[in-house]
């Protein structure tokens, strides 16, 4: 399953991996590496487990007492299952950005500043700088840059989810995962998000869950495909979508299912 | 057999009309209330309301100075007092104990509470304080105020803070933030209109309260400042007044119901003025 990806660096490594939410037995012995500034998808019907699995990553399910995790899921080597890990340095470590765009109430500026701010100690000078550099990653600078002081409510649902993608970045994770960022938004924003991913991945490893299979052959060089809980077949993305050798895979991205 | 489409725009009307008289209903006593109030109220008002004490019977001069002081000193500690302790119950009920006993009990508990009649809040503080202290004070009026702020401030605030999206919390929480940042920065400040409301509500209510001043600040005839001795309020002056046979002092009643009904509605609009100021910025 992992056979030709051998000469990339991993992110992150997971090994006999399960997932419960509460008895429900929700994902059962995923094995998969993540690699290092890569775009990977996670596709399946609904109900299969990726966003459970894409909400592991940063240890989102520590949230709700009932939902647990056993085995391993190695970031750069360490577990961060571990009950002693740092939850909060971890998430500076790996980003999420949501389905629904996240703006919290307050100016654009401060949207981002705000994580910054938690983990680091800026100047106000090298604050604004961490601000614009992030905006510009994030493709939303020029529409900005005059309203910085505006609330991160007022703009349009493409550019609020272009804010939590800056707001992401600015607090440089090494992990961004994004959880169906563009199942909120039109076809012209979607576009731009799409545009944005295969630019930041010179820069971070990007996991993305989507609903969309035009946009996982569009945008990742590998695609897991998932089904029941089970990751059923992990590959390059042209394999998975040209000479998928599951039939179970074949069939979902043909539309002969799901 | 009635065309189906007839039979709609018949039903959609006679709702329609039901509405409409419920709301001219409601609105029509409403009107005459607030008419009377400002007919009667705006008679009585006076420069002399503001700076003279309130008189004894048959006087010609006369006004509700140590009434209008004491009823600001009263609201303005209890709530200072009872605000904080509910919001802070309140973050707790929609943050911590959602889901727990103690959540519940809390919950049903401050329901209670909330429905409960306000002299009984006015005879607690007279049993547990005053009686054992000896004397009324303007301390326990505070005191039996401040326990109607709470339950009210209680539910607006858990209410308020259960209307912000989970995802919000989460998207603060994926960045890293601990807990009590994800409370205070954000989710607080996405419901900060609604616990103010709540807040404007408390205020409005312990205004007219006059049964929990009987047992506690009761009311004093002179102007003080001193929280330890009775203290005059325009509730308790005008429950006082009102029922007299003297006209001048039936006239401040009066005057004394229009500033309190015109000081919460002034602090409704400024209220309201602020927050919007604020959340544009």
């Amino acid at each position: 399953m992992h056979g030709s990806q051998t000469d990339q660096e991993t992110q992150i490594v997971l090994r006999g991996f399960n997932f419960y939410y509460g008895k429900y037995h929700a994902l059962r012995n995923i094995n998969l590496d993540i690699y290092k500034r890569k775009v990977t998808a996670f596709i399946g019907p609904s109900g299969c487990g990726k966003s459970t699995l894409l909400r592991t990553m940063n240890r989102m399910y520590d949230l709700y007492p009932e939902q647990r995790a056993e085995g391993e899921l190695l970031l750069g080597g360490t577990n961060i299952l571990d009950r002693g890990m740092d939850i909060n340095s971890l998430r500076a470590r790996v980003g999420m950005v949501f389905q629904k765009p996240t703006p919290f109430p307050m100016s654009i500026f401060d949207n981002i500043a705000f994580g910054v701010k938690l983990h680091e100690r800026l100047t106000r000078v090298q604050m604004e700088e961490r601000v614009e550099w992030s905006l510009r990653k994030a493709a939303l600078w020029t529409e900005v840059s005059d309203k910085l002081h505006q609330s991160g409510m007022s703009l349009s649902g493409g550019q609020q989810q272009r804010l939590c993608i800056a707001r992401g970045i600015a607090v440089k994770p090494e992990v961004l995962l994004l959880d169906e960022p563009t199942s909120a938004l039109d076809p012209i924003s979607t576009m731009r998000i799409e545009e944005l991913v295969s630019e930041l991945k010179d820069e971070f490893t990007i996991v993305i869950v989507t609903h969309n299979m035009q946009q996982a052959a569009r945008i990742s060089d590998y695609t897991a495909y998932m089904y029941l809980g089970e990751l059923i077949e992990y590959g390059h993305t042209d394999d998975i979508f040209i000479k998928p050798k599951d039939k179970r895979t074949e069939d979902y991205i043909t539309g002969r299912f799901g | 057999m009635m065309d189906l489409r007839t039979e709609r725009r018949l039903k959609n009307r006679l709702a329609l009309g039901v509405s409409l008289l419920a709301m001219a209903f409601g609105l029509f006593w409403l009107i005459w209330i607030l008419a009377t109030t400002l007919h009667l109220g705006l008679a009585g008002l006076s420069l002399q309301l503001f700076t003279h004490m309130t008189p004894p019977p048959g006087s010609s001069e006369g006004g509700l100075a140590n009434a209008i002081a004491g009823s600001l000193i009263l609201v303005g500690m209890a709530t200072a007092l009872g605000t904080p302790v509910g919001i802070m119950a309140g973050i707790y009920l929609a943050e911590f104990g959602r889901h727990t006993w103690l959540g519940h009990t809390t919950r049903f508990v401050n329901d209670l509470l909330l429905s409960a009649p306000s002299i009984i809040a006015g005879l607690f503080i007279y049993e547990i304080y005053v009686a054992k202290v000896g004397h009324f004070s303007a301390i326990s009026g505070v005191f039996a105020l401040a326990l109607i702020v709470v339950p009210v401030v209680v539910r607006t605030t858990e209410n308020m803070l259960q209307l912000v999206p989970n995802t919000m919390r989460e998207a603060a929480f994926a960045l890293g933030a601990p807990k009590w940042v994800v409370i205070g920065r954000v989710t607080l400040k996405a419901s900060l209109a609604g616990v103010m409301t709540g807040i404007m509500l408390a205020v409005a209510r312990i205004s007219g309260e006059t049964a929990p001043l009987l047992f506690t600040s009761l009311s004093n005839q002179f102007w003080t400042l001193d929280l330890q001795k009775p203290m005059a309020s325009l509730p308790v002056t005008i429950f006082k007044f009102a029922m007299s046979p003297f006209q001048d002092w039936q006239q401040l009643a009066w005057a004394g119901v229009f500033l309190i009904t015109m000081g919460v509605l002034a602090l409704n609009i400024l209220a309201r003025v602020m927050f919007r100021e604020k959340h544009k910025q």
